[in-house]
């Protein structure tokens, strides 16, 4: 294998790859930054599996985790901790990269699923087999979440569907849908009893920190299928960004790719949902938040997930200092507050960009 | 790589196919053929019964009024609309029976209007042309760095390559996405009105760089305003109106006074131009001539 620089100005640092088994041109602050991302988000997860009622060292937690040091400390952190710090990681990655595929879908940086109201359908899926079927098995729960999610965004679609999709109505349709949903969702639980309704409601403020091996062996089997799934389709989902005519005439089936994309990106949040809740605004921040750290052309799918990762191993970590001085607080509920500021940094930006001079 | 592309009757090489079957043998079996072909938009028919054939190594131009269903047309050639009845035949194949990348190897599009995605530069959007050509394990060839390098160079683009496509001028803007279309090296290349809302300079600097393409051995086809440039430009043209083609024909043959006044509508004096002495169409002022009887 060799890397050399390519004989094209690219007006950024870029390494080729040549070699029998694969040939790649790579951006390399897209590298360096993904690498750092999830060099960070391990940091940060070793730091998260010393924090608890039990407190241990990084250097007792890198011991354990390698088999080594005391029997109590391997089970605090393999048993109990790394499920927990595992699922910061994967969700985060995958939130991460379901939002780079819908805002690349809709070419807005608002068009993330949290926004167009896929969450509020997985919550909607989960509240009626929680309250109304009496069903709380994690498959129940992930089917329903999946179900849920994608009965969504199909709704969603085909509301927003008029000679295509442009990405400003679906998230405007997304958004109306997802505030409908919000008030099926309160109705259901005014007419659940106490004990389900409390059940549904710390379900709902998205909580990684009850993740145990049964529920994380399942998801990390499933996250692994979506990641490969993302890959084989993110060169249809580059092409797509050239607008329909362009990827047609470039060789991709664009109707086929859509909806392939469609079900992976609904499947991140399904996922995720279904196992810790809706976990919201991490799939809105991490693309558009590396986009400016690798400033890569488009969204990229790579970085995303880093970004994802870290951000959401970040929030855990947050989570579990503040417990130290206060009390536990779902990691969910850090996200919304982070992800609101960011929320609204990014609507007066995309105001003035867009909206606020004639076109 | 792209110089060495199609003479008439033999398709461009291609680097990693192999598999292509020739053009059907005789130089004069068309690239295109639409035959008895409907056409149109969610439900509504724009063209109907249409059967046009796109000449192996010609410079098609399609003219016609504005709403006349020539950019449908040329979507449809170019497999962005399929036919609803009829068929569309490349290479004397059925469009849609083609693997989409191998038929992407033989016909590139340039649109009307592209999305550059945001924070792009000029040689990354170029680069997009290769797609045709990558999977996931091969995703950047020296072929592909050759194909790019020498579209930068054609569009005379290699000193902009690494610059933002968003800070470019409205004419370079255009010039790289036909560099795009150029790496993408395809023996037919379909322009819909490639020239619009360029100044003149940058207009005649585009139709020129498609006429070197042409003479290289690509057939183009190119959806076009400008009758004169039409005529300048093309050897081959297709007159569309209501959806129907009124004739086809080299210019010479085609643009007459009368051609002009049936499909546009306008009184006009057909001279030859001075410069390349092809038909030019000149209005004539309607205050001073006498209404047709």
């Amino acid at each position: 294998m060799t890397t050399t620089r390519p004989r094209v100005d690219f007006g950024y640092a870029v390494r080729t790859v040549r070699s029998p088994l694969f040939s790649g041109r790579v951006g390399v602050r897209l590298a360096v930054v993904s690498a750092a991302l999830l060099l960070a988000a391990l940091v940060v997860s070793v730091l998260a599996l010393g924090l608890g009622d039990f407190r241990l060292g990084a250097l007792e937690v890198t011991r354990a985790l390698l088999g080594g040091g005391e029997s109590f400390h391997r089970i605090i952190v393999t048993e109990w901790r790394l499920p927990v710090a595992l699922a910061a990681i994967v969700f985060g990655a995958l939130l991460g990269i379901g939002g780079a595929i819908f805002q690349s879908l809709t070419r807005n940086p608002l068009g993330s699923p949290d926004v167009i109201g896929f969450d509020a359908g997985s919550y909607t899926g989960v509240a009626v087999t929680l309250l109304v079927l009496g069903a709380g098995s994690y498959w129940n729960i992930a089917v329903a979440a999946l179900t849920g999610g994608l009965l969504t965004a199909f709704v969603v679609y085909a509301l927003a569907y008029r000679r295509g999709i442009t990405g400003f109505r679906l998230i405007i349709v997304g958004i109306g849908i997802a505030a409908m949903l919000n008030s099926a969702n309160a109705y259901l639980i005014t007419r659940a009893d106490i004990d389900d309704a409390m059940t549904v409601g710390l379900w709902h403020a998205g909580s990684i920190a009850n993740v145990t091996w049964t529920p994380m062996l399942p998801s990390l089997g499933f996250a692994a299928v979506i990641v490969v799934a993302a890959v084989l389709l993110s060169p249809a989902l580059r092409r797509l960004e050239l607008g329909d005519d362009a990827a047609v005439t470039q060789g991709t089936r664009v109707g086929a790719a859509r909806l392939a994309l469609l079900v992976v990106g609904v499947a991140t949040t399904a996922l995720v949902t279904a196992a810790a809740g809706p976990i919201t605004f991490v799939a809105l921040a991490a693309p558009q938040l590396a986009r400016r750290l690798t400033r890569s052309p488009g969204i990229s799918v790579l970085s995303s997930a880093a970004m994802g990762a870290m951000l959401l191993a970040s929030a855990h970590l947050l989570t579990l200092a503040i417990a130290e001085v206060y009390r536990v607080i779902p990691v969910g509920l850090i996200t919304v507050c982070l992800g609101g500021l960011y929320l609204i940094w990014l609507l007066v930006r995309e105001a003035r960009r867009q909206y606020g001079t004639p076109a | 790589m792209y110089t060495e592309t199609a003479r008439p009757g033999a398709p461009a090489p291609e680097s990693d196919a192999g598999t292509a079957p020739a053009a059907p043998p005789g130089e004069t079996a068309p690239r295109i053929v639409t035959e008895d072909a409907t056409i149109g938009y969610h439900g509504r028919v724009v063209a109907e019964h249409l059967s046009v054939a796109v000449p192996d190594g010609s410079f098609t131009a399609i003219i016609g009024p504005n709403g006349c269903g020539k950019s449908t047309v040329l979507r449809a050639l170019s497999r962005v609309l399929p036919a609803s009845a009829g068929r569309i035949l490349l290479d004397g194949k059925a469009v849609g029976s083609y693997p989409p990348k191998e038929a992407a190897r033989r016909l590139g599009l340039l649109p009307q209007s592209s999305l550059a995605p945001d924070g792009i530069r000029v040689a990354d959007l170029v680069a997009r042309g290769r797609a045709p050509y990558q999977n996931l394990i091969h995703q950047w060839r020296p072929s592909d760095e050759d194909a790019v390098r020498a579209a930068l160079e054609a569009t005379r683009l290699t000193e902009l390559s690494g610059r933002l496509v968003a800070e470019l001028s409205g004419g370079q803007r255009q010039r790289v996405w036909a560099a795009m279309l150029l790496a993408q090296d395809t023996p037919i290349m379909l322009l819909d009105e490639p020239t619009t809302f360029l100044d003149i300079a940058h207009q005649y600097e585009l139709m020129e760089l498609f006429r070197t393409l042409h003479e290289q051995g690509r057939t183009i086809v190119a959806v076009l305003h400008d009758l004169n440039q039409a005529a300048r430009y093309a050897d081959h043209l297709i007159v569309m109106h209501d959806g129907r083609v009124v004739t086809t024909g080299p210019p010479e043959s085609v643009i007459t006074a009368e051609l002009i006044d049936e499909v546009f509508g306008l009184r006009s004096l057909v001279v030859p131009d001075p410069v390349t002495g092809t038909p030019t169409v000149v209005p004539l002022d309607p205050r001073t001539v006498t209404p047709a009887p």
